[in-house]
Parts: C-alpha cells; sequence; structure tokens
C-alpha cells in the first residue's frame, strides 16, 4: 500500500500550455495525426532539452533517491535545460506510464529511470518504441548484444566506499562483529556486504559480520527490528544497503552502536558515533552526461566509476575513528584512487565453503563478473536466499 | 562476545519486538474497535495514522516538545474522523468508500505537509527502563517500554469496562447492534456514530505519533508501511474486544520481529517466509475459530459486513 504518489512534482502547466498553443497553432494543418506527431517536437523546440528523472522513493530520504535528486538539482542548474521530475514510483507499470507521460506530455528525450528494478521489462518494453529517446538506467547490466542501442547503464564502483567503511569499522569495533541492514540479495548488495566485512578484515582477520536481509528497499519499522536484532546479537557496528539508512542510523546510535552510512553524508544523525560513509556524487555524473547530450556528442552505453572518477566518495571521517584507523583509512583511499585495487582477490570462500577467488587471483572494481555476484564470503554471516 | 545469549536471543527479541511494534497497530485496532461497535467502518485508518505521524512529528520539530506532537496527531485524527462520520451520516452514502477516500486523503496529505520535515530530527518520546534489575543489555533494550504503550494497556482496559459496565457503553452498543433499536429509546444513531468515529481517529493519530516520535523514530513516507490496513483487519481478528485487540497487537508485533531475529542467531535461509508469518498466524486463527454455521461471534449487528 505505499502507491500513493505526489503528481504536484511534475509541472503540468508547461505539458498544458505547450499543447494548446499546439493547438492552435496546427487547427488550421488538422488532422490527429499531424497533431500527435508533432507535439513532442514542439515541446522540445521550446524549452531546449528536456530530461526527466524517476524516483522511486521521496526526493529527500537521506539516501539512494536523495543522492540522486541533488544530481537532479545540479542539472536544473545547467543553461538550456528543463528538468521533469517524479518521485515514489514504484517498479511496475506504473513507471512506464511515467516514462512515456515524460516523452509524450513534456518532450522529455533523456531519462534517467534511477531504480534497479526499472529496466526489466520496464525500460526494455518502452526503449524499441521510442528510438529518438535515450534511456540511462542505474544499475542495471546493459549488454550490446541483447538490448537497444537508445538504453544505457550507469553505475559506481560504491563496494570500494564500504571497502573503506569496513576499515573505519574494523578500528572501531571491541565485539569484532559487525553488522549489515539488506534490502535484498542482489549482486551490487552482495558486494557491499562482502567489501564491507572484508574491508574489517584487512584490519582483524577474526571479524565476522552478521547480515540481515529486509526483503524490501524500504520499510521502516522492519529495517529498525533488524538493526535491534543486530545489535541484541553483538555487533557494534552496523551499516546498510537500503534506500533510506536514516532509520537504521538513528537505531543503531540510540543502541549506542557505531555507524557507517551509506548513499549521503548521514553524519548529522549521529555526529558521535558516525564514522564514515560511502556517498554517490551524481552531480558530477548528471552534468556530465547532459553536457555530452546538448554538445551532440552521445552517451557511452555503458558507463562506470569510482572513487577516482569522482563517482563516489567518502564521508569526512567522524570523532570515534582512532588515530591508526584514520592512518590506514587515508592510505588505502590513497591506494584506490591510483587505480588497480582489488577488494575480491585470492585466496577468498565464500560462507559455504566454494572457492570463488583462487590463490593469486584478482579481480578489478571495473570486472564486470562483480557485478553478477551471488555470493556471501566467508565470514559474512547470512544466506543469499 | 560475552553477552551472547544464543538462542535466548530469539523470544526475547520476539518480546521486545512485541511491545516495540505493537503500539501503533494497538491504537488504531481500538480506535476502528470502537467505531466499529456503533456500526460504522472506517478504512481511513490507514491515512489517519500516517497523517497522525507526520503531524505528531512536525509539532516536535516546531514546539521541541513531543508530547505536543501527540496531542496534536490526537486531535488531527479527531478531525479525520469526524470528516469521515459527518459526510457517512448523509443519506445513502457507503462508509467503506469514504474510508478508501479519507485513507488517500490522509496519506496524499500527509506527503504533501511532511515534505519539509522528512530530514529534521525531533526529540522522542520518553520511555521507562523496566530492565533496570538485569546485567544484560538485550534484556535492557527490549524492556525499555515507551509511555504510550502503557497508556495503550490502560486505554484497552478503560475500554473494556466501559463497553461492558457503562451507560455511554451501552449506549454505543445498542447503536451498533440495531438502528432502529436505538431511535426507539430515543437515541440519535449518526451523531453517535460520528462521535465514535472521531475517537476512533484520535486513537490512530496517536498510533501515528508513536511510529514518528518513539519507534521507528522518523518521519518518511513510508513510515507505515501498511500497519494502518492490517490493524483495521485485526479488529475481526480480536472479535471487536478490547483486551483481544491488546493481543492481537502483541502478537502481530511478536510475530513481525520473528524474521530478523532468526537471522540474527544464524537462521539465514527463508526469510521471506518468516516475514510472511503475521500473516500466515493471522490466516490460521481466523480459520481455526470461524465456522460456516454461524455469523462472526461478537460482530456488531448494524456493520456493513455483517448485514
Amino acid at each position: 500500500m505505499t502507491d500513493f504518489r505526489l503528481a504536484s512534482l511534475r509541472p503540468a502547466t508547461p505539458a498544458l500550455l505547450s499543447r494548446r498553443d499546439l493547438l492552435r497553432g496546427t487547427a488550421a494543418l488538422g488532422g490527429m495525426a499531424a497533431l500527435s506527431m508533432a507535439l513532442p517536437g514542439a515541446a522540445r523546440a521550446q524549452s531546449g532539452l528536456t530530461v526527466g528523472f524517476i524516483y522511486v522513493g521521496p526526493r529527500d530520504d537521506f539516501g539512494y533517491n536523495q543522492s540522486h535528486a541533488a544530481g537532479a538539482a545540479a542539472v536544473k542548474a545547467m543553461e538550456g535545460v528543463t528538468v521533469v521530475e517524479e518521485e515514489n514510483v514504484p517498479e511496475t507499470q506504473d513507471v512506464q506510464k511515467s516514462m512515456e507521460s515524460m516523452i509524450n506530455l513534456d518532450g522529455a528525450t533523456l531519462l534517467f529511470p534511477t531504480s534497479f528494478g526499472y529496466f526489466d521489462p520496464h525500460i526494455l518494453t518502452l526503449a524499441p518504441n521510442n528510438p529518438d529517446v535515450r534511456f540511462q538506467h542505474c544499475g542495471g547490466l546493459w549488454s550490446a548484444d541483447k538490448h537497444p542501442a537508445n538504453v544505457g547503464s550507469y553505475f559506481g564502483y560504491i563496494g570500494m566506499g564500504q571497502y573503506l567503511n569496513g576499515i573505519a569499522a574494523g578500528h572501531a569495533s571491541v565485539s569484532k562483529k559487525i553488522g549489515f541492514v539488506a534490502a535484498k540479495p542482489i549482486p551490487q548488495v552482495l558486494l557491499n556486504i562482502n567489501s564491507f566485512l572484508l574491508g574489517a578484515r584487512s584490519v582483524d582477520p577474526s571479524i565476522t559480520c552478521q547480515v540481515i536481509f529486509t526483503g524490501e528497499w524500504s520499510l521502516a519499522v522492519k529495517e529498525a527490528e533488524a538493526t535491534n536484532a543486530l545489535v541484541d546479537a553483538g555487533c557494534d557496528v552496523i551499516t546498510c544497503h537500503v534506500d533510506g539508512p536514516k532509520v537504521v542510523v538513528e537505531t543503531a546510535a540510540g543502541r549506542g552502536a557505531f555507524v557507517c552510512g551509506y548513499h549521503a553524508d548521514q553524519s548529522a544523525l549521529a555526529p558521535e558515533k558516525y564514522l564514515t560513509g560511502a556517498e554517490w556524487n551524481w552531480a558530477k555524473v548528471y552534468t556530465d552526461m547532459v553536457t555530452a547530450t546538448l554538445a551532440g556528442e552521445a552517451i557511452p552505453n555503458f558507463v562506470r566509476g569510482g572513487l577516482a572518477d569522482g563517482f563516489i566518495r567518502m564521508s569526512p571521517l567522524g570523532p570515534a575513528v582512532p588515530e591508526a584507523g584514520r592512518a590506514q583509512f587515508e592510505a588505502v583511499k590513497a591506494e584506490i584512487e591510483k587505480g588497480g585495487f582489488s577488494v575480491i582477490k585470492g585466496p577468498l570462500k565464500d560462507n559455504q565453503g566454494n572457492i570463488v577467488a583462487a590463490d593469486g587471483e584478482a579481480f578489478l572494481e571495473t570486472d564486470p563478473v562483480l557485478e553478477g555476484m551471488g555470493y556471501l564470503v566467508e565470514g559474512v554471516i547470512g544466506s543469499t536466499s | 562476545m560475552e553477552n551472547d545469549l544464543g538462542w535466548w536471543a530469539v523470544p526475547l527479541a520476539v518480546l521486545g519486538g512485541a511491545i516495540r511494534v505493537s503500539t501503533p497497530i494497538l491504537f488504531v485496532s481500538l480506535g476502528e474497535m470502537l467505531t466499529e461497535r456503533s456500526g460504522r467502518i472506517n478504512l481511513g485508518l490507514e491515512g489517519t495514522l500516517v497523517f497522525g505521524a507526520m503531524a505528531g512529528y512536525a509539532t516536535a520539530v516546531v514546539t521541541g516538545d513531543p508530547w505536543a506532537g501527540v496531542v496534536l496527531a490526537a486531535l488531527a485524527g479527531a478531525v479525520f474522523g469526524l470528516v469521515h462520520g459527518l459526510i457517512c451520516s448523509m443519506a445513502r452514502v457507503n462508509d467503506i468508500a469514504i474510508g478508501i477516500a479519507m485513507m488517500l486523503l490522509g496519506t496524499g496529505l500527509a506527503f504533501y505537509f511532511g515534505k519539509p520535515f522528512i530530514q529534521p530530527v525531533a526529540p522522542d518520546l520518553p520511555s521507562i527502563p523496566f530492565g533496570w534489575w538485569s546485567d544484560v543489555p538485550q534484556v535492557q533494550a527490549a524492556l525499555n517500554v515507551n509511555v504510550l504503550f502503557l497508556l495503550g494497556i490502560a486505554a484497552a482496559l478503560v475500554l473494556h469496562w466501559g463497553l461492558r459496565s457503562t451507560k455511554p457503553g451501552l449506549i454505543l452498543r445498542v447503536v451498533g447492534d440495531s438502528t432502529d433499536a436505538a431511535r426507539a429509546m430515543g437515541l440519535r444513531p449518526a451523531v453517535i456514530r460520528t462521535m465514535a468515529t472521531a475517537i476512533g481517529g484520535a486513537f490512530a493519530g496517536v498510533g501515528g505519533a508513536y511510529l514518528s516520535l518513539f519507534y521507528p523514530g522518523s518521519w518518511n513516507e513510508g513510515i507505515s508501511s501498511g500497519q494502518g490496513l492490517m490493524a483495521v483487519a485485526l479488529v475481526i481478528f480480536a472479535r471487536w474486544q478490547p483486551i483481544n485487540c491488546f493481543w492481537a497487537a502483541m502478537l502481530f508485533g511478536g510475530a513481525g520481529a520473528l524474521g530478523p531475529a532468526l537471522q540474527s542467531v544464524g537462521v539465514t535461509e527463508g526469510y521471506y517466509l518468516f516475514y510472511a508469518a503475521p500473516y500466515v498466524l493471522t490466516l490460521g486463527v481466523l480459520i481455526a475459530t470461524s465456522s460456516p454455521n454461524r455469523a462472526l461471534a461478537g460482530a456488531p449487528g448494524e456493520l456493513s459486513i455483517t448485514k
């Protein structure tokens, strides 16, 4: 029952105005076919480039959607660009309607449907019918032989951020047990969990990480219960991968545990307990893509970037991180920014005992194999099913 | 870890979860029980819950006093109930349809007015540490009981006594069981139902304030995740009895804590199944206690689902 979305965010008047102008202008020509064909073009000519952003939750959730909305705000400030946004759009047929409305009524030719579940089948349904529209999807694994050419995929190597979170956590943890509140066992989430533990284990190999899956991207009460259960189980540093980390951060800090942030900077919620956080920097990514489009250049279909590329960044270290932790954190961060750093490297087993990386084998952050991750590494207490 | 409780962590977490999660469900179901005992259904309490959460949080942010938030949430809930009650008092108006409209209105208004309050942090409601006798932090955490939970228990007891042994309780039951009998006694059913709906709305508003001001303790648009609707359904499960509403809410809250608790002790497979536990439990009890040979025991006669 969360499908109550706000229509008020969409600027309805420009679309109506353009339609009215158009009706007046095309009345002499007549014919509904001419009208329907002229509509998007007319709207486009009026406002330059129109870019649409679609979010799965509210735009100010201290998390995933807020990070994207901050990027959209940066695009909004650009010359010759109109931005239309819609929030609280579920990963159902609804997103197809939102996209169609942005294309047909607002004249959007560049769309950023930002939620993982928007890709298949929703974007893949609309893309072939709208060859002039560019669909940029966050997190999907686009492949040239399977998917249309007007669809692109972009994401950042935020697992590296969780690895750095893990280093801070490893230095702050006394119980040697850290916790992770996760939404769903999809590859990006699994990579984050694994990176968090491996970061902590680079400090102390005896550390374990307990994971609790809530099953949904945004379920406030379940996230609070999961956080309480982790603290009850003895975890003294908590991080998460849910859409809005506010509840997890506040609940964990309220129970006296340290927290590492995710998606956006949550240090204001728990100034004493916040160690650091892995944040997105979509403003750079989005303004780059829009600049390219305005210049008539094509956006690559497959865009990825990490700390070095400015796609992600770390929150400033909190007061609870000890001196040794600060030194290691900064050293590893500098190492990652140089490139060529591997979090997943052999010898490494998953928590079922299978070898996932042989001795000497290492996966770079850019390796597409990591985007199909289906395991939790040894030391993570949890299951992917 | 010295305080590793092993499997004992599970019943403890279920108890703690029952206390933490049940309060909003308890308040909404008590409010709905009161409304339904008068012969009307108010499905809008999900909207009232969400609006109460927003109104309570916003008031607490602005005034710095969480109790002011609770009071305002109750008032806002009463207004929503009053609107529902007044509209339903008109001829040929369907209370279920109005309830759905009020639910959408409540959530919509809460989202609209709540935008500026997602980011600020409001002061929390105080809680009483009933776990002081224990050295185990998990026990202390589980028994950290919010005042509203105790108020909810008190309200359930007062309603139980009031419906049974007082004149207003009798009037409410008469109106709920037979409009004709109530009219013959000189009562005005529409007025009484409207009042019952308004008071029920106030209960739901307080439940919302608990959500945003104590647990999980922040305002966001997904805060309720359907708890208000579930609470309305639990009234049938509780057979319109206030004390049963309390047990139903505790059961539901505790069952909801089972999933995370089992994962935390290492039972990690099939958590989707554990998350369905509260719903399976509700279904099971309803099936076990229903009979094809008689109507739902305890159902008010004027309720549109029993007519």
